[in-house]
């Protein structure tokens, strides 16, 4: 499956720039490894999604690799958030909401009914557009997601809670506030103590929706960085309007424009060398 | 068409059409004078109901507040035409059939308007009983006290403040549980998404996540159900009538409350139409008490609503 891969910091795809964002894109360069012999997590087949009667999504084929960044983009209304929703099926909040096709994770259909949804979504953890730290203290926020799923000692939940703490690069800047409220925290904050929250119980997917477009550069910065020490642990999906970031942050990048998945490829690619002419127009800002 | 555009499709640009500069606007005066009228109606409404409402708890402390001394809470209304007595037993009457009512209707309300919001939603089970509920709180509550009257007075052949109870608690259920559903439909689902998002099973999402956030306008929405079933009067004519004594236990010997209950709403009706200045005094007393009691609720309870917003 996976083998060794053996990652060139090189640029070789550094001929074609189209637009600003690649003088970061090239810095990175995933355009090397051989994506078919990567390990899929998820792959989404011929999945549909419709909102009532509207279909959002049509025949979007994607594959997720395990230990990548997968970032994607696309024009507003394009469908990103609808697609990685599916991946964890919590659009099924909503009654007139439906997805058919396939989504695969762990050899098995996560549409299919019978799906346990509570251990798939301890698996596929999520982070939103929005903070949104439960109405309670900095710890228990932490310790949400484990005392739901595990049963755990006093000193382990909280050596645990630490421990998410710091890998967000929350740590020291909350260590004395931990019995206050969640809310109480900034912005950048509450984003990175959600997913301190998403990371305690050590999911194998994380999916990111927008995760910085409602916090400031600084704090926007910290969740960048955090991504890439992330990214050795677990497999992160970002949907995000932000092309630098999505140049900066991932190795592969997909991208959607009216539901369909127009383009996929390692992120480079993407940015210096767009085989369509519609994702050309978008990363290069021509787009109507 | 004095400036048409290169291209129609562009953005921002030169408008197509002809410059708004050369069309005369709207005269100012004439807006302005719209604006001033409907101003000023906006305040004469508001500022008549306002007036209306002091008028009333200003004439009521004036003729109340002389009643009230240390008497009035704990002594039982005099014998008709005599001095002296007070309105406890109808005080504490009314402070057990309101809380046994609330008892009964706060937690059935609160769990009906959890499941009209979390559950329900807009399937059609939900939409039924939200018609229903709305539909009940439009009845008028002499209905609710003769139908109480009809399915539990006339079957146990006597009054009680427990029936009294049930008609509040009638009346108290749909605007909990109408209430509870407003309170829960702001928290913002966000919030809903990210903790099923955390594998956790719904149930406990709302209880412990949604229910959590929404905690100080679900608590004011019981205490202002409750205050407002306080003050009805309808309801009891014909469940739990009124008494000149104190109550005798909550399961006496006739019953749930004992057979009838005084109670501060009846006693307010009864003495009020008597032709003794101390049995009209004494109702005074009692409006006061219970405009006292229910406006001091209502801002106590709005002020910490203001600032609850946990979420």
């Amino acid at each position: 499956m996976v083998g060794t891969i053996v990652r060139d910091t090189s640029d070789s795809r550094q001929d074609v720039l189209v637009a600003p964002p690649t003088e970061v894109a090239a810095a990175r360069s995933t355009g090397d490894e051989d994506f078919s012999a990567l390990e899929s997590i998820i792959s989404a087949r011929h999945l549909d999604f419709f909102y009532g009667k509207e279909q959002a999504l049509f025949d979007n084929s994607l594959e997720i690799k395990k230990n990548r960044v997968t970032a994607v983009i696309g024009p507003s209304g394009c469908g990103k958030s609808t697609h990685i929703r599916t991946y964890n099926r919590i659009f099924e909040l909503y009654r007139d909401h439906k997805a058919s096709g396939e989504v695969l994770f762990g050899g098995r259909n996560v549409l299919a009914p019978g799906t346990d949804l509570l251990d798939l979504r301890r698996r596929i953890g999520m982070i939103f557009q929005k903070p949104s730290p439960f109405p309670m203290t900095v710890f228990d926020n932490v310790a949400y997601g484990l005392r739901q799923h595990y049963k755990l000692g006093r000193s382990e939940l909280s050596d645990r809670v630490e421990d998410a703490l710091r890998r967000s690069a929350l740590w020291d800047e909350v260590k004395h506030k931990l019995g206050e409220p969640g809310i109480a925290l900034s912005g950048g904050q509450q984003q990175r103590l959600c997913i301190a929250r998403c990371i305690a119980t050590e999911p194998d997917v994380v999916l990111m929706d927008e995760p910085a477009s409602a916090i400031d550069p600084v704090a926007t910065s910290k969740i960048e960085e955090l991504m890439e020490s992330l990214k050795a642990n677990y497999t992160i999906v970002i949907v995000t309007h932000n092309m630098q970031q999505a140049a900066r942050v991932s190795d592969y990048t997909a991208f959607f424009y009216e539901g369909h998945i127009v383009e996929f490829g390692p992120t480079t690619q993407i940015f210096s060398n767009p085989q369509q002419k519609q994702t050309e127009d978008y990363i290069t800002g021509r787009f109507s | 068409m004095s400036a048409p555009s290169s291209s129609p499709a562009a953005f921002g640009g030169a408008p197509a059409t002809a410059p708004l500069a050369a069309l005369r606007p709207r005269s100012h005066a004439r807006r302005k004078a719209v604006d001033g009228l409907v101003k000023a109606s906006a305040w004469v409404a508001a500022s008549f109901g306002i007036a209306v409402m002091l008028l009333i708890v200003y004439e009521v402390v004036r003729r109340g507040a002389a009643a009230i001394d240390w008497g009035f809470f704990t002594q039982a209304p005099p014998v008709v035409g005599e001095q002296g007595g007070g309105l406890g037993n109808a005080i504490v009457g009314t402070l057990v059939i309101t809380t046994v009512a609330a008892l009964i209707a706060l937690p059935m309300g609160f769990f009906g308007g959890v499941w009209l919001a979390e559950f329900g939603r807009n399937g059609r089970l939900a939409t039924l009983v939200r018609m229903v509920a709305n539909v009940n709180m439009g009845i008028p509550s002499i209905v609710v006290g003769v139908f109480v009257f009809a399915v539990l007075v006339r079957p146990l052949q006597h009054y009680s403040g427990m029936a009294g109870s049930v008609a509040l608690a009638f009346i108290m259920l749909p605007v909990m549980a109408c209430t509870t559903e407003d309170i829960l439909n702001l928290v913002p689902n966000e919030l809903r998404e990210s903790a099923l998002a955390m594998g956790v099973p719904r149930w406990r999402v709302t209880m412990g996540v949604i229910i959590r956030a929404a905690r100080s306008g679900l608590i004011t929405g019981a205490v202002l159900a409750t205050v407002r079933v306080a003050g009805e009067t309808a309801p009891l004519l014909f469940t739990a009538l009124s008494s000149p004594y104190w109550l005798n236990g909550l399961f006496g010997s006739e019953g749930f409350f004992g057979g009838p209950t005084a109670n501060l709403t009846k006693s307010i009706y009864d003495f009020s139409g008597m032709p003794y200045e101390r049995m009209q005094e004494l109702a005074w007393g009692g409006a006061l008490v219970i405009i006292v009691a229910v406006l001091g609720l209502n801002i106590v309870m709005r002020l910490i609503f203001q600032r609850g917003k946990e979420w």
